[in-house]
């Protein structure tokens, strides 16, 4: 199968993490802001970019989480969701992964055509990968990698303000 | 817990209904918009204006919502307009060319116009 979700070919697509930040969070929509607010706080010193950071951050953040309570894990209160996030230069790199059986990203389809445009659900994963620089899935579809490259702080502080919590 | 529920305020404006939604539109909270827009259509109300003057986020589930919202209210003979989108909720809009779908003003005044 073509891997339509990002350009590494499928088996790089999941290097093992060495993450900054690990969350594990109940499968509980309401927990959903909470997690992402606590994220972007760890983050907001990554890149000079913070309308990319708040928008698509967030939106990758937040429909990662959403799918991943929703389908991954069907609503399952007795389930949980992992979230590690790496900071790398200014590269944040945020992998979200559910207890669900998975399913096949390449058969999403586009919420953008006439005949889907009317319809209120489908648009989370497109929004994930219009918004982030790379979205990788695993290949049972329960893990999904977000990576999102922020310009660099021009100043020498960057770095070390990174991930400062 | 940060943050909390989104909070939203119903008030009559002429013939029209207008919706001001604070905090986020998200997957967590969303039923409770829906909810309040279908009675308010039960009751009788065609015309509705969402100002996000005061929204931060509306995620897909949001946007869904509203189009789902739109669509039943549209069967009912009214319509649903859209105010005040920020520029991050203006980008979301247009990368789902949901902006074509809905009509969506630069303020609460001018979605009431003509309404």
């Amino acid at each position: 199968m073509t891997s339509r979700v990002g350009i590494l070919p499928r088996n790089r697509d999941f290097r093992p993490m060495a993450p900054d930040l690990t969350l594990d969070i109940p499968n509980d929509l309401a927990s959903i802001e909470e997690a992402v607010d606590y994220v972007m706080q760890r983050c907001a010193a990554c890149g000079d970019d913070r309308r990319k950071l708040h928008l698509n951050l967030r939106v990758g953040l937040t429909e990662a989480l959403a799918n991943a309570m929703l389908y991954g894990n069907g609503r399952d209160p007795s389930k949980r969701v992992k979230v590690e996030v790496a900071f790398q230069d200014s590269t944040i790199t945020a992998r979200i992964t559910d207890e669900g059986r998975g399913f096949d990203p390449c058969c999403v389809p586009d919420p953008t055509r006439p005949a889907n445009i009317v319809k209120p659900e489908g648009r989370g994963i497109f929004l994930m990968r219009k918004l982030l620089d790379e979205v990788h899935f695993n290949d049972s579809g329960n893990s999904v990698t977000l990576v999102l490259r922020l310009p660099p702080f021009q100043d020498s502080g960057g770095s070390d303000r990174r991930a400062s919590a | 817990m940060r943050g909390g529920p989104m909070g939203f305020q119903v008030e009559k404006v002429g013939d029209a209904l207008v919706v001001d939604v604070e905090g986020q539109l998200i997957v967590g909270n969303r039923q409770e918009l829906k909810q309040r827009v279908l009675e308010e259509l039960e009751k009788g109300e065609r015309k509705f204006v969402v100002d996000f003057e005061r929204t931060g986020y509306i995620d897909s589930s949001g946007l869904g919502v509203l189009v789902s919202l739109s669509k039943k209210v549209r069967e009912q003979g009214g319509e649903l307009r859209l105010a005040n989108l920020n520029e991050d909720l203006k980008t979301l809009f247009e990368l789902t060319k949901l902006d074509t779908l809905f009509h969506i003003a630069d303020s609460r005044e001018a979605a009431l116009k003509g309404l």
